[in-house]
């Protein structure tokens, strides 16, 4: 089985590429669970058709310790499952703290267990990596491989460059390795090219290009994948080609984080190419 | 650890630098700072590094700041309840240890001092917040016992989780009307030591409950007794005294202590602090609002509390009042004395160690002085510099980003309650006389030449020092008392004293003397030899053969 992170800059689309790039594996035959680490309980809603109903938060805090796997998992779409760690209202408690009691939840239920005969397990992270709950699937070899999703916009690749901060400190103790960057166009000027230069100075690749198209938000409103909503439009092979990019993918590197210069110069560069 | 083996190193360098030689450079450098060795100098008392945090990796004595404010300043008043937000430990392990008591004199005579209440903060309260189920603590403590008071504190979760406990103690004091609810954001890992503890708490307390009693106090020679927590009844002991002399306890902060007590503590002509550590700055706060004067006193020692009583005498300044005094005195002195003769030939040129506290290690250096005995090393576990070298350095100390980080309330003269005690020219006349306002003159300077002043003294210096200079006697808390044990040499707590009490006052003095005649006297230490120092190898045979 194959542990993936999805990490990105909050509101860049990580659930919604990791959906849909779910979606496209499960056509192919690939059995997967996704994780939704994000409080909201949002990670989900296109592989359920629906806000999930209960989190496993929720669920443990209601029903005490004695929890089933099927209480806290559902069936979602095309044969794969789908779990939301869930956890508190905006402004109380420790969110953090939540995705580690629910992950030791999962595990100690068998959730992983050979016997689910999963192929891969996607871990879809809240945001910028916060603190030590939110790094918890990149810990202790809970996830070994990590996408993270950028565009070419400024506060995006910041973002990058910091998570691979996070990765390198627990690649040394944890074994977790970047897989590559996945770029979610948002039609800025010398957008794949800069992503590719910041993937190549990091150390690793820039796995797939997802260019932009309305289609993905027409399918969201329908509370479905594009690979569901409209199996034959041209943005579902993207995802497909994502799907597979991942499904084939051998590279896996410790990445190099940038000096905050070197960042700010390859902006520079080529932002003004484009002028 | 016979007599006659007895090699001490005397000259004081050798040791400091024997305690240092183990340390890597820097943090033998930051130690250096906080070793001294006592040296008169001209008019100027010698510098000392305090109040900073300690290195990671030293054993320390220190406490949390959650212990100086729950445990130490609220730990000791009888009718607030005290209820602990967070996990249970926190609760249960800061529950009755230092061995404060009471009367549970309050009007309702209420106790809760023997309960230890909590919210037991479970997993899901960190991660979905605890505000409801500690709304839900404060509540039940009510149904249960409809108290004068709720103190709420925080432990270390609660500051992570940001659990908005002042909203939550506001929310329940105007639902309830007829029960004060006030909290500390205490939470264990603030601030350098316990002494960060101190602060927060006193600050609320004087924020929430000062000045807002009813009762009118009109005995004469009213006086608030700041820094006396009253562990193995010294407090009463006190209280026995003062109210033989005529004098009207007000207030004492904390031990013993009541709602009702601090609430009108406004009231009091006169401060009398104690422990200067931990509550000068309330002192300070009572003479600016109320125009109430302070002086420093010690009542540990017969001839300290001769003299702090006489102090308050030529405060007052009252012909009956003094002549009371000195009769009482005079009635309590002898038996002191004939116990002192007694016990002195025996105790006589032994040597002691203090560590503790931020006042204690400096106060029971006069009870060893009436044995004649030499504190041969001191220091505290969380005072200031102004604690060891006098208030005279309070302009000169740093304020470091720990300082700022604990709050400083502002405090000017109430419009309705102030009113100054005594006139600009009584004032004049009283100084002039000869007695002391606001006035502490630390440690050091009441220490023999060449001693060596230790400030936060940790496990590792501690074995070392009473390997090199043999002490009679080493005092400190509770967790040294086993490890000095096992080196031969008998350990008093002077945190909760053990299991003896009082030893303040005049009977304290005597029951001081008694308990350490019994400590430095005791023949058993001699015997405790493991067998492999008389005799290196150990000899053996089976049952069966």
């Amino acid at each position: 089985m194959r542990k993936v992170a999805i990490y990105g800059k909050g509101g860049i689309g990580k659930s919604t590429t990791t959906q849909n790039t779910v979606a496209g594996l499960a056509e192919m035959g690939r059995k997967v669970m996704v994780v939704g680490c994000d409080p909201k309980a949002d990670s989900t809603r296109l592989l359920l058709g629906g806000l999930a109903q209960r989190s496993v938060l929720d669920t443990l805090r209601e029903e005490g310790e004695d929890v089933e796997l099927d209480d806290i998992r559902k069936p979602s779409f095309g044969g794969s499952w789908s779990v939301e760690s869930g956890g508190p209202e905006p402004g109380v408690g420790c969110a953090g703290r939540g995705i580690i009691t629910s992950i030791n939840m999962l595990e100690s239920l068998g959730a992983y267990d050979e016997s689910e005969g999963l192929d891969y397990a996607f871990y879809d992270v809240l945001g910028d990596v916060v603190c030590g709950g939110f790094a918890m699937p990149i810990r202790d070899g809970k996830a070994q491989e990590i996408y993270i999703v950028c565009s070419g916009e400024m506060m995006a690749m910041y973002a990058a460059n910091n998570i691979c901060k996070g990765i390198m400190k627990y690649a040394q103790s944890g074994g977790v390795r970047l897989g590559g960057l996945i770029c979610n166009s948002r039609n800025v000027d010398n957008e794949r090219e800069m992503i590719a230069e910041l993937a190549k100075r990091l150390g690793t690749q820039m796995v797939y290009f997802v260019p932009r198209d309305n289609d993905v938000q027409r399918a969201e409103i329908n509370r479905k994948t594009v690979i569901e909503w409209s199996p034959t439009c041209p943005q579902a092979d993207e995802y497909r080609g994502l799907a597979r990019a991942i499904d084939g993918n051998e590279m896996f590197v410790i990445p190099q984080p940038l000096e905050i210069e070197e960042l700010e110069q390859l902006l520079l560069d080529y932002g003004l190419m484009a002028a | 650890m016979g007599k006659a083996i007895k090699t001490t190193p005397t000259d004081p360098a050798v040791i400091k630098e024997a305690l240092l030689e183990k340390y890597p450079p820097k943090v033998a450098r930051k130690r250096a700072k906080q070793i001294l060795i006592n040296e008169a100098m001209e008019n100027t008392t010698p510098e000392i590094t305090a109040n900073v945090r300690t290195i990671p990796g030293i054993i320390t004595m220190r406490g949390c700041t959650y212990a100086g404010c729950k445990g130490v300043i609220l730990g000791p008043t009888s009718d607030i309840v005290n209820l602990v937000h967070g996990p249970v430990g926190c609760s249960f392990y800061a529950w009755l240890t230092r061995r404060n008591q009471t009367d549970a004199s309050g009007e309702r005579g209420e106790n809760f001092m023997t309960y230890a209440m909590t919210t037991d903060m479970q997993d899901s309260d960190i991660i979905f917040g605890g505000e409801k189920k500690l709304e839900k603590a404060i509540q039940e403590a009510y149904d249960l016992f409809h108290p004068k008071a709720i103190a709420v504190f925080a432990t270390c979760p609660v500051g992570l989780i940001g659990d908005d406990i002042h909203a939550v103690a506001k929310k329940m004091k105007e639902k309830f009307g007829d029960c004060n609810v006030f909290a500390f954001s205490c939470e264990g890992y603030k601030g350098v030591s316990q002494s960060a503890g101190h602060h927060i708490a006193n600050n609320q307390v004087f924020r929430h409950v000062v000045g807002t009693g009813e009762k009118e106090r009109d005995e004469p020679f009213k006086i608030n007794l700041l820094g006396e927590y009253n562990i193995g009844g010294d407090g009463f002991e006190i209280d026995r005294i003062l109210e033989k002399c005529g004098i009207t306890n007000i207030a004492t902060f904390s031990g013993n202590s009541t709602y009702e007590q601090f609430a009108t503590a406004n009231q009091a002509d006169l401060s009398c602090v104690m422990c200067h550590r931990s509550i000068n700055y309330v002192a300070d706060m009572l003479e600016t609002k109320y125009g109430i004067p302070w002086i420093k006193v010690n009542f540990i020692g017969a001839h300290a509390t001769a003299k702090s009583l006489r102090k308050i005498g030529d405060y007052f300044d009252d012909a009956a009042l003094k002549e009371r005094i000195e009769a009482v005195i005079s009635e309590e002195l002898p038996e002191v004395e004939r116990v002192r003769k007694q016990i002195s030939p025996r105790t006589e040129g032994k040597t002691a160690m203090l560590f503790v506290g931020g006042s204690r290690a400096h106060h029971y250096q006069e009870l060893f002085a009436e044995l004649g005995m030499r504190t041969i090393s001191a220091g505290y576990e969380f005072a200031h510099r102004d604690d060891y070298e006098g208030r005279e350095v309070l302009g000169s100390l740093k304020v470091d980003a720990d300082s700022r980080n604990i709050e400083e309330i502002e405090v000017s003269a109430d419009p309705k309650q102030f009113k100054p005690r005594k006139t600009a020219e009584e004032m004049a006349e009283l100084i002039r006389r000869g007695l002391e306002f606001k006035e502490y003159d630390g440690m050091i300077k009441d220490m023999e030449q060449g001693s060596i002043v230790i400030d936060d003294l940790n496990q590792f210096e501690a074995e070392k020092l009473v390997e090199m200079l043999k002490p009679d006697l080493f005092c400190a808390g509770i967790k040294e008392k086993y490890s000095i044990q096992k080196l031969g040499v008998p350990m008093k707590q002077l945190h909760s004293y053990d299991s003896g009490g009082p030893y303040a006052g005049f009977k304290g003095a005597v029951n001081f003397y008694h308990e350490i005649d019994r400590l430095v006297n005791s023949r058993v230490w001699g015997y405790l030899k493991a067998p492999w120092q008389d005799e290196p190898e150990l000899r053996a045979t089976y049952v069966w053969e």
